[in-house]
């Protein structure tokens, strides 16, 4: 019967290994610049409130967890037949009505303290008000991107958030307005807060107050179709000063530089302008991301490959080759039209 | 002991000898037009292990496409086929057609009847379940799906609008999931409605409500709550099929529908699910546990009242799938009271069963052990779903791998555990022979050491923010070695699986024989001959207690004498 003793052991260390693992777990499975966007890394008032909550509710279920878990290990121990058993039945027995009562009454006292706990998260996170200093940004979600616009501050940009960071002294909390083009999609980003749906006919909103400055990441987290993988989330917390150069630059109209013009010639003359905008061109389509500021972004392809020369260039030339299934379609041009192009596109600082 | 003759003797056996050519087609067709409840028993259940196997292979290609980041093994669209189809396959025609066929099988031998109440509707039900089926997987040559490509169902078992809407739907994927479904749910309801129908009315002499062995009643409890459930997954199927092809408008948001009231619709219908399947899995517990520990099940009337409680309550937690669609804070609150108020029966359950064993003799045949596996893991799946009503935290895990572990957690380690231990522990009264206890043994550990390796690593890896139903993930999150250690644990599963079904094939042919109670058990149909004859009881049965068996074999001490 060993081996029943060794697996209660096991199982009973389980919680703990529990613990070591998601504290350890950052640093040690690492592989990349980033670390892993862990639920118990916060950042963000909302995502600490929770992990303070999830701690005492750990600490709960934990505890029942080692005293039933133990009781049932050691019932199982004690009680196994033995070689020196007789042929007789042990006791039968069929019931105890104070026993029973017992274990109906403290479960019931456990659920109103979880109750009560978790209650008043909620209304702390879900109902908090929103202060006059809040920026602004409407998210709507499309299949398999991002748009993020700032209403009051005339910006439109695509799957690279920026806000500015917020402080105890200096709050400035980032209010999210969440909206879908489509199908349903949900915005994650498990440093700064859990997540919400965005809905088609369905708006909701939620808010973070970034402490770190620093980018966290995150992504879809409601499946949305074929490329619900590769649509991944950036958000870039910037100092203030960062932000509001961010924001001055984001609010110019695109690039005009006359050494690209053979470029910008094919993009306001091709199919691109029906779903892309570049501010100050022909080009106003909204099915796509606005590409006006395409330069200042990391990435392309919502997060799916890194914004580079050659990228760009593979990305124009078959969107399928990072992304199967994204819904930009290959664009026919020749690989010199393509270099035109590139070479226009990374004029869009 | 094992082998005495009972007073409730059996009839004649008329198993076929040696086997013509024309023989075998009689025996086909004899299978085929079969009214038998113990026939259509091992059909449901036959059907539901092939099935087993086939979503098995669809969890194995989506563990190897996710073992290392950037893997091209599948294909985005046909990995979104696979996680929508092994959903769609293990809830509906794996779990559901097993407990239902065991249902079938031992309802009317528990309850010392002849058959079921109605055994043509018994006929007709498992005739659709298995078209459902065959139709569904029909799809994957007859269906277009998502945008672009993809032949079968690709839309995730909860087919959330509006992507099942034809703008992101085109083809027929969708539609083979919506009408495969609807089908093989007319074929469930049939059953529940027959199950019902029997416990109440088929009854032997002296089996009171409160003498019905606890199997049959948890089932009496499921087939209730099934018909509450799976109506309004039918009524939104057709609603979703009325949108697609009559221009409704229920469901599609570009016509100013509602993709929320199809959440509404499918959780009314998804969370009670979940107890339609795990209330026959703690039904096969409650007969399986006792038995071991060589002792009554302790509380009987605390565990019928405690899965009554179970169903009810569970019909008003739906909304706790719903925290991040952004309901008020007030809906918020209520739907964590209530998903928490379902914790208090079902503690109830554990305990009763941690005190069953206690003061027990326990026997560690394969049966128990899948069962003692069971506890340690339903003890742990029900605590994750604490952590989960937790409107906050759930926030973060909801739609995480987290989730993923939580609900394997009480979908293998709860359910497809209990029917393994049921297969084990029944299997020589269908068959008339045992199963191999070595391979049994192998089988157990290996699935046990499996199942621990998959789904307890799925929590770490949820907590650093891994959402679900992506077919591939960053190198960069720190998410690689876990996806690694997951995918090994899923490949020693399937190898156990297959240990299983190699098990149940030769044990057929070369087990060794049962005998009519080989494992010294108490309920009526371990008084009849192992395979039981048509028609069960020769003559009907007469009980005085809730184990029947025990007052047969120890007459100096009858349960009768302590039931209140």
């Amino acid at each position: 019967m060993r081996e029943h003793g060794a697996r209660a052991i096991r199982l009973v260390s389980l919680p703990l290994l529990c613990f070591a693992a998601v504290s350890a777990a950052p640093i040690a499975w690492a592989d990349g610049p980033q670390s892993s966007p862990s639920i118990f890394a916060p950042a963000s008032t909302p995502a600490s409130s929770i992990q303070d909550l999830s701690w005492f509710v750990l600490a709960i279920t934990g505890g029942i967890f080692v005293t039933v878990g133990g009781l049932l290990a050691w019932a199982i121990f004690r009680y196994r037949a033995r070689k020196t058993d007789d042929d007789s039945e042990p006791a039968q027995i069929y019931g105890s009505t104070q026993v029973e009562l017992a274990w109906t009454v403290i479960p019931i006292l456990i659920v109103v303290v979880l109750f009560l706990t978790t209650a008043r998260i909620i209304f702390a996170i879900q109902d908090a008000p929103k202060p006059q200093v809040a920026l602004d940004v409407t998210v709507v979600g499309h299949q398999f991107w991002w748009e993020f616009r700032y209403p009051k501050l005339g910006i439109v940009t695509a799957n690279e958030l920026h806000v500015p960071v917020s402080s105890a002294l200096e709050p400035r909390p980032t209010f999210l307005h969440l909206l879908s083009a489509d199908v349903d999609h949900s915005f994650w980003v498990p440093q700064l807060a859990g997540k919400t749906d965005l809905i088609p006919n369905h708006p909701n909103d939620m808010w973070i107050d970034p402490r770190h400055t620093g980018l966290y990441v995150g992504q879809c987290a409601q499946f949305c179709g074929v490329e619900h993988a590769k649509m991944l989330l950036r958000v870039y917390v910037d100092t203030p000063e960062e932000f509001d150069t961010w924001v001055k630059q984001q609010r110019q109209p695109g690039m005009q530089d006359s050494s690209v013009a053979a470029g910008r010639h094919i993009f306001e003359t091709e199919a691109c302008t029906n779903c892309h905008t570049i501010a100050g061109t022909a080009a106003t389509g909204t099915f796509g991301p606005n590409l006006t500021h395409l330069e200042s972004r990391a990435t392309i392809a919502a997060g799916a490959a890194l914004n580079t020369t050659e990228n760009l260039h593979a990305w124009i030339q078959d969107p399928d080759h990072f992304k199967p299934g994204a819904l930009m379609p290959a664009m026919q041009l020749s690989g010199e039209q393509i270099d035109e192009l590139v070479a226009y596109l990374t004029t869009l600082h | 002991m094992a082998d005495q003759t009972l007073p409730i003797a059996g009839s004649l056996d008329v198993t076929p000898q040696r086997l013509s050519r024309a023989q075998v087609l009689e025996w086909l067709h004899g299978w085929v037009v079969t009214v038998d409840h113990k026939r259509l028993g091992i059909l449901y259940v036959v059907y539901g292990i092939i099935f087993l196997l086939v979503a098995g292979a669809e969890a194995m290609a989506i563990r190897i496409q996710l073992a290392w980041p950037g893997m091209h093994f599948l294909s985005p669209e046909l990995y979104n086929e696979m996680f929508t189809m092994h959903g769609t396959t293990m809830v509906f025609l794996v779990g559901m057609t097993i407990l239902f066929g065991f249902a079938n099988y031992l309802v009317p031998l528990m309850i010392g009847a002849r058959d079921m109440a109605f055994p043509r509707l018994n006929a007709f039900s498992f005739w659709m379940t298995a078209f459902g089926g065959l139709l569904i997987y029909y799809s994957f040559i007859g269906g277009f799906g998502l945008y672009g490509m993809g032949a079968a169902p690709d839309v995730g078992w909860w087919a959330y609008a509006p992507l099942t809407a034809r703008a992101f739907s085109p083809g027929h994927a969708t539609d083979y999931w919506a009408l495969a479904l609807i089908v093989a749910g007319f074929g469930t309801l049939g059953t529940a409605i027959n199950i019902i129908a029997t416990a109440l009315s088929m009854r032997c002499r002296g089996m009171s409500l409160l003498r019905m062995p606890l199997f049959v009643w948890l089932m009496l409890v499921t087939s209730a709550l099934t018909l509450i459930t799976i109506t309004p997954l039918t009524a939104a199927q057709i609603m979703l099929l009325i949108d697609r092809y009559l221009g409704g408008h229920f469901f599609d948001t570009q016509a100013g529908g509602s993709a929320v009231v199809w959440m509404h619709f499918f959780w009314i219908f998804g969370h009670p699910e979940v107890y339609v399947l795990v209330m026959p899995a703690f039904g096969i517990a409650n007969e399986i546990i006792p038995v071991f520990s060589r002792k009554a099940i302790f509380g009987y009337p605390a565990m019928v009242a405690a899965s009554v409680g179970i169903a009810f309550v569970s019909m008003g937690v739906w909304a706790h799938h719903m925290f991040t669609v952004g309901m008020t804070s007030v809906g918020n609150a209520f739907f964590v009271l209530s998903t928490m108020l379902v914790g208090i029966p079902t503690g109830i359950k554990i305990f009763n069963w941690v005190a069953t064993i206690w003061g027990g003799k326990i026997r560690f045949a394969t049966p128990m052990l899948f069962c003692l596996g069971f506890l340690f893991q339903f003890l742990i799946a029900g605590l994750t779903g604490i952590m989960l009503s937790v409107a906050p935290w759930n926030w973060q895990l909801h739609n995480s791998y987290f989730v993923i572990a939580h609900f394997h957690y009480v979908l293998v380690g709860a359910i497809v555990f209990n029917i393994f231990a049921g297969i084990y522990y029944w299997y020589p009264k269908v068959t008339g022979r045992m199963l191999s206890e070595t391979l049994g043994k192998w089988h157990f550990w290996l699935f046990l050491i499996g199942f621990h390796i998959t789904f307890d690593t799925m929590h770490f890896v949820g907590f650093l923010g891994m959402p679900r139903s992506i077919y591939t993930y960053e190198p960069d999150r720190g998410w690689n070695h876990l996806n690694f250690i997951i995918s090994i644990g899923g490949m020693i599963q399937g190898i156990a699986v297959l240990i299983f079904a190699w098990n149940l094939v030769q044990s057929y042919f070369r087990g060794r024989k049962a005998g009519n109670d080989p494992w010294d058990a108490w309920t009526l149909e371990w008084s009849t001959p192992s395979p039981p004859p048509a028609y069960n009881f020769a003559t009907d049965p007469v009980v005085h207690s809730r184990r029947p068996l025990w007052d047969l074999k120890h007459p100096e001490d009858p349960d009768w004498k302590y039931e209140a």
